[in-house]
């Protein structure tokens, strides 16, 4: 497959750049041998051979190890991973249904000062889809006023009639929200989607770091990073702030999580997050209601329940109001929600702000309700209903990127410069029968970062999911999971498409130039047999 | 005078009780997994026994193996090989050993977050580590160690849970469903010896049967325990009074009975509930087993008094589910 932009870039020669900062014995070889940089951002470095001030110290603890060594590393990573059992389940396929997330042991590293403008901007936009949320299924004054069109509301597949004129605890829609944000070849963030319905992944970002902090257990001091350990806990205490006000106990509402079950590919998540919050993980048939009130069935009797965090679509929370066909929802379960006896988190309905047309009318939504001009800017959308938009992007297929408005996953995207002329048809005609379903945007540049390729270092695209979490207030734990296209030249991050995850470090503060002390090559340490000659930082 | 249970805790904790389906997943794995380790010891034992005999006698004893195990005989002729492939393998047979571990940890892992991880990843290992093997030509000679990898990996999990998982609720629930499960293997296994044999219950046995003998005691992994009992002399009349009635070996009845009874106590008491039933059942039987004398149970017959203890095991199973796990929800919306 051709990188993105076709071009044939500088190779990144070792000698040139390295001989005066390492020791000796590294020059034999350098892991970095195969590292391109193309017109994509690079998160390692600002010219070929030459590291940011933040990734120096990575840099040079890189190119002191072996390819053996950081192949070793990988594996044990990747060892550790299955033992545990930290897999997701792949759709369709009866042997080895569980398949670990690939990690990749290079940490991906961004600023204080870049984090505090994400923090800023991402609280920004949360904020503004809430009013939206509450503003649509209440009074619809952005619909009156025009600033977003009715039809492309109602047309939405994921608005729920059945929201309308029904009040949240604390007017808050979308408690946990995932947003994906790309960097640009300037270096700038923006927000690629949001992810408002069940986002999905923050048990891998608290793996990365686990496993990472006992491979690079010096680095991570000499870093500063931010912890992000503390996840668990604020989401915990986000749901609580939740409990409904017909609870018996408003102080100390019965918190649980609801899961489809096994089978579901996020489920070692779900176990995961339950076990840290301290709650329990119900299953539908866990659950039952009585007379409007949540039920579990415990070994003692039935217990009420005040907060559900579902992890379970709208479409099958509940199969007398959604979808019949469901087993996993539980039967009654919308109606309790509507008397107010129990709190659903995320709130249901809020896909209908996560819809792809509409995140095209997210930095007038941030006016509207803010009188703010957004922090983190979109990537320049064309919507399909927009006539001007369409024929400019059926002349242009090949260079856009099409997707699904109500899509996630990756599933029904086209990406116009790896495509097939026959793959392009066939969007072509799709969008044409129904241009509702369809935006466009331009085939983006996702920065890349320096990934661990069978003992090399290559690079690789990424973009970044930071967690975003509103209860009484908002919280973001500083990081997120950055996401990995694995394939080489592909822009498709999705764990469903083959992608790959690593930790991403948050620093305390931001560096000047040469702030980081070197650290030696031998501070990396496979965690199978710890180096004992670790913390020599020069 | 002791307070309490839970005289200083309650008030902090939350409310009692836990989800019934845990309950239920964490009662199954530990009943699967002991299943799986008490095949592995008997399958082991008389592999070593048949290399040590005849084939004329080696033939019967195959028979014998699947009836304490009850496990239906496998089609056509039955032969080490096919009949390990039933044992161990098979998928088909959902006692097998593979499917013991496997059904072990799937029942885990519906309730990962109930047990700690450490329970979890042991657990997983020694699944990938079984389900790692494949039958092939005489896998069966070089089997010891697979054996002993099951059963040391059985062990290591129970250490690993006693040491790791607070001894709550879905504790006794992985107590009583590995007693339970012992109770009637053990019970399976000594019942169907005794109707098998011939023998005189003060006489100790020939060199001929000797072997057999102490494979029963080695398939109980009780040898041992019973040579500093009893010395290596074996007279039936003192290793059924071992394996049933000793009040201090694990793998006896009356112990296995008497775990379950404790545990159906805490259980009770935890949950707030006057689960009369299995207490009831448990209780009984275990009376039965504190107070019988061996030479009235072996004038009874050792088998009919031990197809009893099997049908008590059954009816404490039934009332556990009964009461717990599965419960009508009319009943507790009128209490």
């Amino acid at each position: 497959m051709q990188p993105p932009h076709g071009e044939q870039l500088a190779l990144l020669r070792k000698p040139a750049m390295t001989s005066s900062a390492i020791p000796a014995r590294n020059l034999a070889y350098s892991s970095f041998v195969n590292y391109q940089l193309d017109k994509a951002y690079d998160e390692m470095f600002e010219a070929p051979g030459v590291p940011r001030p933040q990734y120096r110290a990575l840099h040079q603890t890189l190119l002191g190890l072996p390819p053996e060594e950081l192949r070793k590393s990988q594996q044990a990573a990747d060892l550790s991973f299955l033992h545990e059992g930290i897999t997701f389940t792949v759709y369709g396929n009866k042997e080895g249904t569980e398949r670990i997330f690939p990690n990749d042991l290079v940490p991906r590293i961004i600023l204080a000062r870049e984090w505090a403008q994400i923090e800023k901007g991402l609280t920004q936009r949360i904020t503004a889809l809430n009013l939206f949320l509450k503003d649509i299924y209440h009074d619809g004054k952005i619909l009156n006023d025009g600033i977003v069109p009715r039809e492309l509301i109602y047309s939405c597949r994921h608005f729920r009639r059945e929201m309308r004129g029904l009040s949240v605890p604390r007017d808050i829609y979308v408690n946990i929200c995932g947003t994906d944000l790309v960097r640009l070849p300037d270096g700038s963030f923006a927000v690629l989607e949001d992810n408002l319905r069940v986002p999905s992944g923050v048990s891998y970002m608290l793996a990365n770091r686990k496993v990472l902090k006992r491979v690079f257990p010096t680095m991570f001091q000499d870093y500063g990073v931010w912890p992000i350990d503390h996840y668990p806990q604020a989401l915990l205490a986000t749901l609580r702030s939740m409990a409904p006000a017909n609870c018996p106990l408003r102080a100390d509402p019965t918190v649980a999580l609801l899961t489809p079950g096994v089978g579901n590919s996020a489920y070692f998540e779900h176990t995961f997050l339950a076990q840290q919050m301290g709650i329990e993980l119900v299953e539908g048939r866990d659950l039952l209601v009585h007379n409007n009130v949540v039920y579990m069935r415990t070994t003692s009797g039935l217990r009420r329940v005040d907060v559900i965090y579902r992890r379970v679509d709208d479409d099958f929370v509940d199969p007398l109001c959604f979808r019949r066909d469901s087993i996993l929802g539980v039967p009654g379960l919308f109606n309790a929600y509507r008397a107010g006896n129990v709190t659903l988190a995320n709130a249901i309905g809020t896909g209908v702000a996560d819809d792809k047309a509409v995140y095209a009318y997210v930095p007038e939504i941030i006016r509207y309700y803010l009188d703010q001009d957004p922090i983190i800017p979109n990537v320049q959308t064309f919507l399909m209903t927009n006539d001007k938009h369409r024929k400019h992007v059926l002349e242009h297929l090949d260079t856009m990127v099409v997707k699904a408005v109500g899509e996630s996953g990756g599933y029904g995207m086209l990406i116009g410069p790896h495509s097939s002329v026959l793959q392009r048809e066939a969007f072509r005609a799709r969008i044409q029968a129904d241009p509702r379903n369809y935006i466009a945007q331009p085939t983006l540049s996702l920065s890349s970062a320096p990934c661990l390729i069978d003992g090399e270092v290559e690079s690789r695209h990424i973009d970044l999911r930071p967690y975003i979490l509103f209860g009484e207030k908002v919280t973001l734990v500083p990081g997120g999971l950055t996401r990995v296209a694995l394939p080489k030249g592909s822009l498709v991050v999705n764990s469903s498409q083959g992608g790959g995850s690593k930790d991403t470090w948050v620093l305390r503060e931001t560096p000047t130039k040469g702030d980081f002390r070197v650290v030696n090559g031998a501070n990396f340490e496979t965690f199978v047999a710890p180096s004992d000659t670790a913390d020599a930082a020069v | 005078m002791r307070p309490p249970r839970n005289f200083y805790v309650r008030s902090f904790q939350r409310g009692a009780g836990m989800l019934s389906r845990v309950a239920d997943n964490l009662y199954w794995m530990s009943r699967y997994l002991e299943r799986a380790e008490h095949t592995a010891r008997l399958v082991d034992v008389e592999l070593q026994l048949w290399l040590d005999q005849s084939p004329e006698a080696g033939a019967g004893r195959w028979r014998f193996l699947l009836e304490a195990l009850r496990t239906p005989a496998p089609a056509g002729e039955v032969n080490p090989d096919n009949l390990v492939n039933t044992l161990v393998f098979s998928r088909a047979n959902h006692s097998s050993i593979v499917s013991c571990i496997s059904i072990a940890r799937e029942n885990l892992r519906h309730v990962r977050e109930q047990c700690s991880s450490e329970m979890w990843e042991q657990l997983n290992r020694l699944y990938l580590e079984v389900i790692d093997n494949q039958p092939a030509d005489s896998w069966i000679l070089k089997s010891h160690s697979f054996f002993r990898a099951v059963q040391e990996g059985a062990h290591l999990f129970q250490g690993i849970t006693d040491s790791t998982m607070s001894h709550g609720e879905g504790w006794q629930y992985i107590q009583l469903g590995r007693f339970v499960e012992r109770a009637e293997t053990i019970s399976c296994l000594t019942g169907t010896h005794f109707k098998r044999m011939a023998f005189t219950p003060e006489q100790a046995v020939e060199s001929a049967e000797y072997l057999e003998w102490v494979g029963l005691l080695r398939g109980c992994g009780a040898f041992e325990a019973y040579c500093k009992a009893y010395t290596a002399e074996i007279v039936p009349i003192r290793a059924a009074e071992f394996l049933l009635l000793n009040p201090d070996f694990p793998h006896s009845v009356r112990f296995s009975v008497d775990r379950v009874n404790a545990a159906l106590h805490v259980i009770g008491d935890l949950t707030e509930r006057k689960a009369k039933l299995p207490v009831r059942i448990a209780g009984r039987l275990r009376a039965q087993l504190s107070f019988s004398q061996i030479e009235e149970i072996l004038a009874g017959g050792a088998y009919s008094y031990l197809e009893n203890v099997r049908a008590e095991c059954g009816a404490i199973h039934s009332a556990i589910h009964q009461i717990y796990f599965d419960y009508p929800v009319e009943t507790e919306m009128a209490s």
